[in-house]
């Protein structure tokens, strides 16, 4: 199975923990008409790490490290999950079963239905997983 | 009470004519050492050329810079088998400054203790603690040892657990102690939380940083001592240099073994008796690493008034420095060292800001660092274990506990002129 087509580049952002270094990062992508699908903000100890799905992901990279900004691209999946109880319990037993880890996670609930996205420790081994279960996972082709 | 009231009391053409007698010794006592050969032969110095006390200012500084490039013994006079123990202080990079000592040189470090202590009045029916670290820093050993020497009961306790410290002082009476202003402090802060008695104590020492009157004030008050002023530093023994005696009004130098003088930083020209400037030491009676003319970059005046107790003159309580050197809990920290220990991490920029608090009457250091763009992988972990690392490296090298902030890739200053990298937030208490 060509898992490399699962494979979805999320674009993480260094941000200092102060105000209005969000608003700065989210300002210079709505410049570029970047649309962001999905993001989470991890911190720790004054800093954090900005972590988003955007549609544009090599522009957005571009964009941001011409201002300065600490960027660098992540591996992740993203999969579809029924918007139900129990949609996650699926997913993430699935990956438990076959001895996944996952390092972070966030989801977004979209106009298609909830995606769940992944950072894992084995990305072609939780695609697989995946794909055997029945889910669907998103194609990097949906970003451009 | 004096411990040598006949050198304590000297008179003061005695006096120049022993220190005069002394300054020679050290003059041929140097021509062991290479660095103070060239400095003086490149001087055109002498030792014919010092006939008096004036003389000296033939002779030039030496600054904590030189010391460096004797690292790490170059700077000794006397054989390796004769130094009997070292100590090590802050350099001003990587290598800390060593400083060596004979058994000579212990014994007259001893006796000098043993003079302030007397002068402030504690003998052998005083009980002892000795609250400051006992390993590398000259705090520890050296009032342990002057202290012995007039018999006092000595507490190696060290630093560390607060309330152990305390419990010690209630359960053996203990009278006297010695420890930095701030953790005296905080150690009363701490007492008062466990609703300890303090009773017994009744003098206090306190030394290796800065404090105002005010903060004598509340330290009277809430420990329940007199407090004294001690000053000295590695290069010139140790602590014992100078010290406050019962007038509590300037501290006391010993001239027969330090030869002082107080200098325009800028200029490098003495200054006159009442005018403020950096203090410059030549030890007189060091054995094992002889100094000339020592600049110690602590700003003080010399006195002009006698002292009631007829012990030479004084200087003012040191209150400032005259180079960018910053005294942390006790500990001497040279921004240039910080700069030091950014180098050798390549994961973060060069460029750094340091901010100093007091907190709970401790000093706490924030140091803030880039975080270079080649090397942000995009996980916060990394972020993290990047964050220790910086943490342990400043902590081996400056022997302090920091707290590290990693920040945006060109968001710190960056100076044109001269660079201020220290923003000092303790307010002046």
């Amino acid at each position: 199975m060509d898992t490399q087509k699962f494979v979805i580049r999320q674009i993480s952002i260094f941000s200092e923990n102060r105000p209005g270094r969000l608003a700065a990062i989210a300002h210079a992508l709505g410049e570029e008409n970047i649309n962001i699908l999905a993001f989470s903000i991890a911190e720790a100890n004054g800093f954090g790490v900005v972590r988003a799905l955007v549609d544009y992901p090599e522009k957005a990279h571009d964009k941001l490290f011409s201002l300065g900004y600490n960027v660098a691209f992540t591996d992740v999946i993203a999969v579809r999950m029924k918007d139900q109880p129990g949609g996650l319990y699926e997913v993430a037993k699935v990956l438990g079963d076959a001895g996944v880890n996952i390092e972070y996670s966030y989801a977004y609930s979209g106009k298609e239905g909830a995606v769940l996205i992944l950072r894992v420790d084995q990305v072609d081994e939780a695609i697989k997983k995946i794909k055997n279960s029945g889910a669907t996972l998103l194609e990097r082709s949906v970003f451009h | 009470m004096f411990w040598d009231k006949k050198i304590e009391t000297m008179k003061p053409d005695d006096l120049q004519k022993l220190q005069l007698k002394r300054l020679k010794k050290t003059l041929s006592q140097v021509q062991h050492v290479d660095f103070y050969r060239n400095l003086l032969s490149d001087a055109g110095v002498r030792p014919s050329s010092i006939k008096t006390l004036d003389d000296i200012q033939k002779i030039p500084f030496t600054k904590k810079l030189d010391l460096r490039a004797g690292y790490p013994f170059g700077f000794f006079a006397v054989p390796m088998k004769k130094i009997v123990r070292i100590h090590t202080t802050s350099g001003t990079t990587g290598k800390p400054t060593v400083v060596g000592y004979t058994q000579k040189d212990l014994d007259t470090w001893a006796d000098l203790i043993a003079r302030n202590m007397t002068m402030v009045g504690v003998g052998e029916n005083d009980i002892f603690q000795n609250m400051v670290n006992y390993g590398m820093f000259t705090g520890g050993l050296g009032f342990h040892y002057g202290a012995e020497k007039i018999g006092m009961t000595v507490i190696p306790s060290a630093t560390g657990n607060t309330k152990r410290q305390i419990e010690m002082i209630m359960d053996f009476g203990v009278t006297t102690i010695h420890c930095t202003p701030s953790y005296a402090m905080h150690l009363s802060e701490i007492a008062e939380e466990m609703n300890a008695s303090l009773d017994s104590l009744k003098t206090g020492i306190f030394g290796a940083e800065p404090w105002s009157e005010s903060v004598r004030n509340s330290l009277e008050k809430r420990l329940g001592l007199t407090a004294y002023d001690s000053y000295g530093l590695s290069e010139l023994f140790g602590p014992g240099v100078a010290f406050e005696c019962p007038e509590r009004d300037g501290l006391h130098i010993w001239h027969d073994s330090f030869f002082v003088e107080i200098i325009n930083p800028k200029t490098g020209e003495q200054l006159s008796d009442g005018e403020r400037g950096e203090l410059v030491v030549t030890p007189l009676v060091k054995e094992a690493m002889p100094l000339l003319r020592y600049r110690t970059g602590d700003e003080t005046v010399m006195i002009e008034d006698g002292c009631l107790c007829r012990r030479g003159q004084k200087i003012a309580r040191i209150t400032g420095r005259s180079d960018d050197m910053l005294v942390i809990r006790g500990i001497n920290v040279f921004p240039s060292q910080i700069e030091h220990v950014l180098l050798k991490i390549p994961e973060v920029g060069n460029q750094f800001m340091v901010y100093i608090d007091r907190i709970n009457h401790l000093d706490e250091m924030t140091v803030e660092v880039e975080i270079n763009h080649d090397y942000f992988s995009g996980e916060l972990a990394d972020l993290a274990r990047l964050q220790k690392k910086v943490v342990k490296e400043l902590r081996d090298a400056l022997e302090l506990r920091t707290t590290v902030k990693i920040v945006e890739p060109g968001s710190l200053p960056r100076f044109e002129g001269k660079a201020k990298r220290v923003i000092d937030r303790r307010a002046v208490i």
